[in-house]
């Protein structure tokens, strides 16, 4: 009895814990940019972004409407992407999410992939138009940008579950 | 498993009106966020300081773990290094007796040519370092091609500045911070270089492609042929690059234009010096005043 006792009050805790973390973790993978090396192709998936499909797949409950609008402004000014622009495709993203949720009666993991991989994809192509010149030679790097993202994305909601989101509200 | 409904907040006449100004605020935050965009698009220096203040907070995260990465990054260079050291010996050596005639060719070169720009009576600018420090971090999730310079307005960093690393030329300054500044490379598709072969003199532009490669465009001539190994160094054209910083080589025989390799690979490179602009534009109201300054000062 003790031992479901304990269980429950972890799984409370992290059910409360996720509210801070889920906003902490977002950022967190917008940081992942920082890190020391210097690329020549666009490999760096938008990890901020996936965290915050992440979160939003698994819990309806994080964020309102309106967080991804800040999250996106942190991701603006580190990012080097034009500034709005993860403002603009993140929220826009989100609400897409939050419409596509309230029709679907259930999802599964083939549903959550498949709704993050639209997300990537709209953002990175998106924000592509409006960084880069059309004739810029970087469309196969972003391609693959795009495949290694949806590949890491399945990694991503693992890493939300095991960060705040197993088990039922109390 | 289906995942907890959020869609209605239940019967509370307040959680109701407080979920749908939530998506008001969402909506209007969209229409805003894309009028910054496209400001940002039409004016790219309209946000720098702010970003400017964030990449001072973040800077020194980003050249912390640099130093982790210099423990790292050697290791596993000397164990490839060990390996294939007797070939590399022996390829050196071969290559060290190649080039000793050059560097007697070119000593003797040098000095003749010191001593003639001295019977012109020619003045060099002779651009003058104003920092060197790390590129730190880059804008690697991007399909623009920037980095992040560990130096700012505190180390008298300006916007323009040319930056070389001991290879060849990096980029220039875009905008800068306190301690940092952004730096657009010459691999960034909207970057532009104007560059001339070292062989005969031909002028040429260099011109960004995004995927890690530039292109050579003929500046002058048409159907200009390109040969596969041909050296493009700067030209000062244009005044912000000063002459003779090592740019690209040609990677692919092709005429008018082809693919180019730059020497100051931006992974490759930790070190990058800042130096003066070559050609500052003179101010406007001191423009008379300063030409007869300048003539004095050099007797």
């Amino acid at each position: 009895m003790s031992g479901s006792l304990s269980a429950d009050i972890d799984r409370a805790d992290r059910w409360r814990r996720a509210y801070w973390l889920a906003p902490v973790t977002v950022m967190l993978g917008s940081m992942l940019t920082l890190l020391p090396f210097v690329a020549t192709i666009p490999i760096l998936p938008p990890f901020g972004l996936m965290m915050l499909i992440g979160w939003r797949l698994l819990r309806a409950d994080l964020f309102q409407p309106w967080s991804p609008l800040l999250l996106g402004l942190f991701d603006d000014l580190i990012s080097g992407q034009p500034f709005g622009s993860a403002m603009f495709f993140w929220t826009a993203c989100y609400l897409t999410v939050d419409m596509i949720d309230s029709r679907l009666v259930w999802r599964d993991l083939w549903h959550n992939w498949a709704i993050g991989a639209g997300a990537i994809g709209i953002t990175l192509v998106g924000e592509r138009i409006v960084s880069t010149p059309l004739v810029a030679n970087v469309d196969i790097a972003l391609l693959l940008q795009i495949v290694a993202s949806i590949a890491l994305l399945p990694l991503v909601f693992r890493l939300c579950a095991h960060l705040g989101g197993r088990g039922q509200k109390t | 498993m289906a995942p907890p409904s959020n869609r209605r907040p239940g019967f509370s006449r307040r959680a109701q009106y407080r979920r749908f100004i939530g998506y008001v605020i969402a909506a209007t935050g969209v229409a805003v966020a894309a009028v910054l965009m496209l400001i940002s698009t039409l004016s790219p220096g309209a946000f720098s300081p702010l970003r400017g203040a964030a990449r001072d907070l973040t800077t020194p995260l980003s050249s912390g773990m640099d130093t982790v990465r210099g423990w790292f990054g050697s290791m596993t260079g000397s164990i490839g290094e060990h390996f294939g050291a007797v070939s590399e010996n022996r390829r050196l050596k071969q290559q060290l007796a190649d080039s000793r005639r050059l560097v007697l060719q070119a000593r003797t070169l040098g000095r003749e040519n010191r001593r003639l720009r001295a019977l012109l009576r020619l003045r060099d600018r002779n651009p003058d370092t104003v920092a060197v420090a790390r590129l730190v971090s880059s804008s690697a999730g991007s399909t623009r091609r920037y980095a992040v310079l560990n130096a700012g307005s505190r180390q008298g960093v300006r916007q323009g500045q040319p930056v070389r690393g001991p290879n060849g030329l990096i980029g220039r300054v875009l905008e800068t911070g306190f301690n940092n500044a952004r730096i657009l490379l010459i691999i960034d598709p909207e970057s532009v270089v104007p560059v001339r072969r070292t062989r005969d003199g031909m002028p040429a532009i260099i011109v960004g492609r995004g995927d890690g490669l530039v292109e050579v465009r003929a500046a002058s001539v048409a159907n200009a042929p390109f040969l596969s190994g041909d050296v493009f160094v700067t030209s000062g054209t244009g005044g912000i690059y000063p002459p003779n910083i090592p740019v690209a080589r040609v990677v692919r025989n092709a005429s008018d234009s082809s693919v180019a390799r730059v020497f100051a690979s931006p992974d490759t490179a930790d070190f990058a010096m800042v130096q003066q602009v070559f050609m500052p534009e003179a101010p406007p109201a001191a423009a008379g005043e300063a030409i007869p300054q300048a003539g004095d000062g050099d007797e």
